[in-house]
């Protein structure tokens, strides 16, 4: 097992007290025991103060203000101190609320998803090619059907990125092909050849009657015919209506959701593309 | 004003001599070449709007079966009047109408029918010369009525629910808050559009369509809240992409105040060819100047793909560029909002010096341009609290280099659509340290070769040597070069692929423009 096992940094470690295989005993076994039960901590254990604001649409004055605290004692804030009300124009009043919440978090009960590839720097993924693969990574996207919204293919490919990420443009060490919005499958499979596609990365945002299953399924079906097995370039397919999980229904080697970055993308690409590149070396 | 800078001279020479070499041929191709939509946007000088049944513009319509028939090299007008004059429609739209359906077929005139075609085209399009120069003294004149903001830099605020009729409330509450500026963001991929959308939209994409009508009912609003407030409030949208000849024209023609224009960002950022991108910059441009507008340009977008340390210098090169590409189009210095902004790594240190070092150069050598000051949203991480600090950092250099145009930042960048009280807040930050600080420009001069002026001047020494290079490429025209090679943001942008190349066309000796030709010579017949 690897240090970047996600499990050996997680918070709620104490709840699965199996030693990892072949991982070395804690030495001194200084860390404090955590308990099950916690409340949010202001300045004292147990206080359990929390501190919101928020803008409520109704006139600053009185009534505005028993209206705040109402909202606070409803989320479950008692006793709750309003530290701050100002209009916000004529209809709206903004809030800080300062108070003690009543709930309490059971950490035996928190579940964690693990993403299965660790989240690398572009500079990370760029050295990675580099030296696992010697030349660049290709990635054919495009938008398929009649979908004509590339805002997802782009946010992910254009070198303007999204969330303050650069899209894979801007990884050196990737070539990217944007194909567009209305790419008809087979063209989509011709180019994805004549590249020597390492992925091909397909966006469906606005979608109609489950036309984004039919479409991907369609997809994976077109390039598994065109390519030898085992020779299919690793499909990736994004969009906000994928459900999580559905991946091996569709054909496809992976799912990204609604707020994927291209970092997540360019980590995902690089780890499998290893791991693929690492079996058929074995073959 | 004493210069704070002690910059040398011959330098500031050089860069900007170099910016011109650079840029001259690129102006020699823009003169050579066309585009449909420089074509189209002739058109709707000339009064031809609205779409078919399927939403596609008359004015696509037109210039396509114009296309079709004789080319584009002598230009859309000749042959089109040239229809007219024949009678195969009474007026413009009907032409558009009959020709879609196929029932129109264009030739180029020779002698005399040339002449006259050329001289119906010119009278009509100059309507709408005319209209924008009416615009532009309204404008005069209402500034005059409700007076411009009392305090510099103006302030500049977004919004964008990607409906107009919700915009439209939001903008006006932003004014009363104090807003200066109102920006209108488009919907995310209007840029790759090679159409303008028509009429009133409700649904956009992070954004809302700039289309004619929604541009009509964002400024008529404004003029309200400008008599209200006893200030005049200025709208803002984006002449960029496919289509930014016939935006800039919607602009001038709608009174929109400000136009982000930049001269390389759709080409680096956006795939769009060069030679369309140069083409239809300087048509967008030559409206801009004639229409009274302050563009705004992108250089903040380097920042955010390269290192605002090492790429500092990028910008002062584009601002260079953009300086000469926007003056040979015909606009004056006061018109310039030359982008920057607050982009450097907050952890390294002296980053706050190195933020006024880098503005106080732009603002010295862009003496008489209202820089345009762009707020962090790199080092924006999702801890709203420390964001709200950096914001009032970036305000405080905004205050002390005397900026001209200031984005108001949101400590919720990168983290949601701001809410109600986050530009509330946002404000409060601005006003506290305009009102706290605005008079530092009397006390601030860093002191002579200290870290400052220091780091000023090796930024326009790199920049001097980033030209230099640039216009030591081989080639006819060495900035299309270079930005093959991808000498700027990292990226290739080759002149004979991205989007938007099969609109180029190269002109003929005998092409004419009516518009073209009356924003060159200032003329209004």
């Amino acid at each position: 097992m690897t240090p970047q096992d996600p499990r050996t940094t997680d918070s709620a470690m104490p709840l699965d007290p199996m030693p990892a295989k072949g991982a070395k005993e804690s030495g001194g076994g200084a860390r404090k025991a955590t308990p099950d039960i916690i409340r949010p901590y202001g300045d004292t254990t147990g206080d359990g103060m929390v501190q919101v604001s928020f803008t409520l649409p109704v006139p600053h004055d009185k009534r505005a203000e028993g209206a705040a605290l109402q909202l606070a004692a409803k989320m479950g804030l008692e006793p709750a101190l309003l530290v701050h009300a100002k209009a916000m124009g004529p209809d709206f009043t903004f809030f800080v609320v300062y108070g003690s919440a009543k709930h309490l978090v059971d950490l035996r009960e928190v579940k964690v998803v693990e993403r299965e590839f660790p989240l690398l720097t572009p500079k990370d993924v760029n050295a990675a090619i580099k030296s696992r693969m010697r030349r660049k990574l290709v990635v054919v996207g495009a938008c398929i059907g009649t979908d004509a919204h590339t805002v997802g293919i782009d946010a992910i490919l254009n070198i303007k990125g999204f969330a303050g990420e650069k899209g894979l443009e801007y990884y050196r060490e990737i070539k990217v092909v944007n194909l567009g919005a209305q790419v008809l499958v087979p063209d989509l499979v011709e180019r994805a050849r004549a590249e020597k596609a390492d992925a091909v990365m397909v966006s469906q945002v606005v979608t109609q009657r489950d036309a984004h299953i039919h479409n991907t399924k369609a997809m994976s079906a077109a390039f598994r015919e065109a390519y030898p097995a085992g020779q299919v370039p690793l499909l990736v397919v994004g969009g906000p209506r994928f459900e999580e999980g559905s991946a091996p229904k569709l054909g496809v080697d992976r799912i990204f959701g609604r707020g994927t970055t291209p970092g997540e993308v360019a980590s995902y690409l690089v780890h499998e593309l290893a791991q693929h590149k690492a079996t058929q070396e074995k073959r | 004003m004493n210069p704070l800078l002690d910059l040398d001279p011959a330098t500031v020479r050089k860069a900007r001599s170099l910016a011109r070499k650079a840029g001259r041929p690129v102006v020699k191709l823009a003169q050579s070449h066309t585009t449909v939509s420089v074509e189209r946007a002739t058109l709707r000088l000339a009064g031809l709007s609205g779409a078919d049944h399927e939403r596609v513009p008359w004015v696509n319509q037109l210039v396509d079966r114009v296309r079709e028939d004789v080319g584009l090299e002598h230009g859309v007008t000749t042959p089109v009047w040239d229809a007219l004059r024949r009678g195969e429609a009474d007026d413009l739209l009907t032409l558009a109408q009959k020709s879609a359906s196929g029932s129109v077929s264009f030739r180029l005139p020779g002698g005399a029918d040339a002449t006259r075609a050329r001289k119906a085209a010119r009278t009509a399009v100059a309507r709408g010369i005319r209209t924008i120069d009416k615009q532009r003294a309204t404008r005069d004149r209402l500034i005059k009525r409700h007076g411009d903001p009392k305090q510099r830099p103006w302030i500049y605020l977004i919004v964008a629910t990607g409906d107009i009729y919700e915009d439209i409330p939001q903008a006006q509450a932003a004014a009363r808050e104090g807003a200066d500026i109102i920006a209108v963001i488009r919907s995310t991929g209007q840029s790759l559009l090679d159409y303008v959308p028509e009429g009133a939209t409700r649904e956009g994409y992070a954004g809302t369509y700039a289309t004619q009508e929604n541009f009509r009912l964002m400024r008529a609003a404004l003029d309200e809240t400008s008599k209200e407030l006893g200030r005049y409030i200025r709208l803002t949208n984006y002449a960029s992409g496919l289509c930014m000849p016939e935006i800039a024209t919607l602009a001038g023609l709608e009174r929109l105040d400000m136009m982000l224009n930049d001269s390389m960002y759709g080409i680096l950022f956006r795939d769009i060819n060069p030679i369309r991108t140069f083409v239809d910059q300087r048509f967008s441009r030559q409206v801009h100047a004639r229409a009274g507008i302050i563009i705004n340009t992108g250089e903040d977008n380097y920042l955010t793909t390269a290192d605002a340390v090492e790429a500092a210098h990028t910008v002062t090169v584009s601002q260079l560029l953009n300086e000469y590409f926007a003056k040979e189009a015909g606009l004056e210095d006061w018109q310039l909002g030359l982008g920057h902004a607050f982009e450097i790594n907050p952890e390294i240190p002296d980053s706050f010096r190195m933020e006024l070092a880098h503005a106080l150069l732009a603002r010295q050598l862009f003496p008489d341009a209202p820089l345009k000051w762009m707020p962090p949203t790199k080092h924006m991480t999702g801890d709203v609290f420390r964001g709200y600090l950096l914001d009032g950092f970036f305000n405080l250099v905004g205050a002390m280099t005397g900026q001209g145009i200031l984005l108001v930042g949101m400590m919720t960048e990168a983290v949601v659509t701001p809410f109600l009280s986050d530009r509330d807040l946002a404000l409060q930050n601005v006003r506290y340290v305009l009102g706290a600080a605005g008079g530092l420009t009397e006390d601030f001069h860093p002191p002579r070769d200290g870290f400052i002026q220091t780091r000023a001047r090796q930024v326009l020494g790199e920049a001097v040597d980033l030209l230099d290079a640039i216009t030591s490429e081989p080639g006819k025209a060495q900035l299309l070069e270079a930005i093959g090679d991808g000498t700027f943001g990292l990226m290739k942008r080759p002149a004979d692929a991205g989007k938007g190349l099969d609109g180029v066309v190269e002109r003929a000796p005998e092409y004419d423009n009516p518009a073209i030709t009356m924003l060159e010579e200032g003329a209004t017949k």
